[in-house]
């Protein structure tokens, strides 16, 4: 009875966690297309040079940043935010199943996906 | 000199080609971009990285639904190794930041030589084990999968300790490279943790978004990502890998994989060689 039970809602939350990241990657395409074209049309003559390395302009390296000059309708801002969802698509799927351990209230992975949720938290708001 | 147009859609191609191959003959998308991208477009390899890092979590992202109906994954498993393989990513990502471009070549080359060979040798079949193992035992690791004849067949996991020691090493590689290190990651489970090979492959492709978003922040924050790079890099090879999936039943994978190990020995070689010379 006890592993019947726990194979239906494993089964659940698999198709739940599987569409969520579809979902999300479907989201962040679209946005990422949609800068794209916008940017594309726009500096239809200016190619940047990626043989040499000059880091990012700071406002498109940021959350912050990001968020504003996709707000602000720049297009290379919006296919940042396009990639900043999709690098949020893994973490919101890690977010998702310590919830669902914790509901089965098995604490031993609750705790392990939490750290694994932290270290990933630490690297998008890491300086 | 290419227009911005015609260079991002030559981008946008060699991708599309990048994302379909890597899903074929299962090597993943990044081993191919990233040298494609400095190779062919002398792309510099930091950018290169960057953008590959984010195609690798679109592929993952984008296949994890289709893999997770199957039956295939062991969510446990995947969830429990990347602690490994986070922590992993994190200090490669720092560690790129750190080595010069050479070396990461250099290193690079050596992971896709390793990669052509997995890709050129014969599967094996490894042998289910019927003890159990304490550790295993404890995390409740051991799991099931459906067998050709349609029924569940249980497998043991073994050797944990070794396992999450080689996630490490593959989550390192991963944030080093901006590959999704899918060679390591079911070497780790097939070869050390004695899972079987559908399962190990699966459950790695399920880690792999996980572990390339450890690193993706810091290369965010570090200026490695360009928008205007990623985007025909990202869609490309999402769209080839998506395609891939859909006609990897019926493909003849065998000869495929085996052309195109030798095809990816000859582009490390050349790596290694740019990397020691100094041209990156």
């Amino acid at each position: 009875m006890e592993t019947a039970r726990h194979g239906i809602s494993e089964k659940r939350f698999e198709s739940v966690m599987g569409a969520l990241l579809r979902a999300g990657v479907i989201l962040a395409a679209a946005i990422v297309l949609s800068g794209g074209a916008m940017y594309l049309l726009k500096f239809d003559s200016v190619r940047p040079d990626y043989r040499v390395f000059r880091s990012e302009a700071n406002d498109l390296r940021y959350m912050h940043g990001i968020l504003g000059a996709a707000a602000a309708g720049h297009p290379r801002g919006l296919i940042q935010l396009g990639l900043l969802l999709l690098i949020a698509t893994p973490v919101a799927r890690v977010a998702f199943s310590v919830i669902a351990y914790v509901s089965e209230r098995d604490w031993l992975y609750a705790a392990i996906t939490l750290f694994v949720l932290g270290v990933l938290l630490y690297s998008l708001t890491s300086p | 000199m290419h227009s911005l147009l015609e260079f991002t859609l030559w981008i946008a191609a060699g991708s599309f080609l990048a994302g379909l191959l890597g899903s074929l003959t299962g090597l993943g998308g990044g081993v191919i971009i990233v040298p494609l991208l400095t190779l062919v477009f002398h792309v510099d390899i930091r950018y290169a990285i960057g953008a590959s890092l984010v195609s690798v979590i679109a592929t993952s992202s984008g296949a994890a639904a289709a893999y997770l109906r199957e039956g295939f994954s062991n969510i446990r498993v995947g969830m429990f190794l990347e602690l490994a393989t986070t922590i992993g990513a994190l200090c490669g990502a720092f560690l790129a930041t750190r080595v010069p471009a050479g070396a990461i070549a250099i290193v690079f080359g050596i992971v896709l030589l390793y990669s052509a060979w997995t890709s050129i040798k014969p599967d094996e079949n490894v042998p289910i084990h019927e003890r159990t193992d304490r550790l295993a035992t404890l995390l409740k690791l051991d799991g099931t999968y459906p067998a050709r004849d349609g029924n569940l067949r249980a497998y043991h996991v073994r050797r944990v300790p070794l396992g999450f020691a080689l996630m490490y090493v593959a989550g390192t590689l991963s944030g080093l490279l901006g590959i999704g290190s899918g060679a390591v990651k079911v070497l780790a489970m097939d070869r050390a943790m004695r899972i079987p090979f559908k399962v190990s492959t699966t459950t790695s492709n399920f880690m792999i978004g996980v572990t390339a978003a450890a690193s993706a922040g810091i290369y965010l924050h570090r200026g490695y990502i360009d928008p205007g790079l990623a985007m025909p890099v990202m869609l490309g090879v999402l769209l080839g890998a998506l395609l891939g999936a859909r006609i990897l039943p019926e493909a003849k994978v065998r000869t495929l994989r085996t052309i195109f190990g030798v095809a990816i020995g000859a582009v490390a070689v050349e790596m290694i060689v740019k990397g020691v010379k100094g041209h990156f």
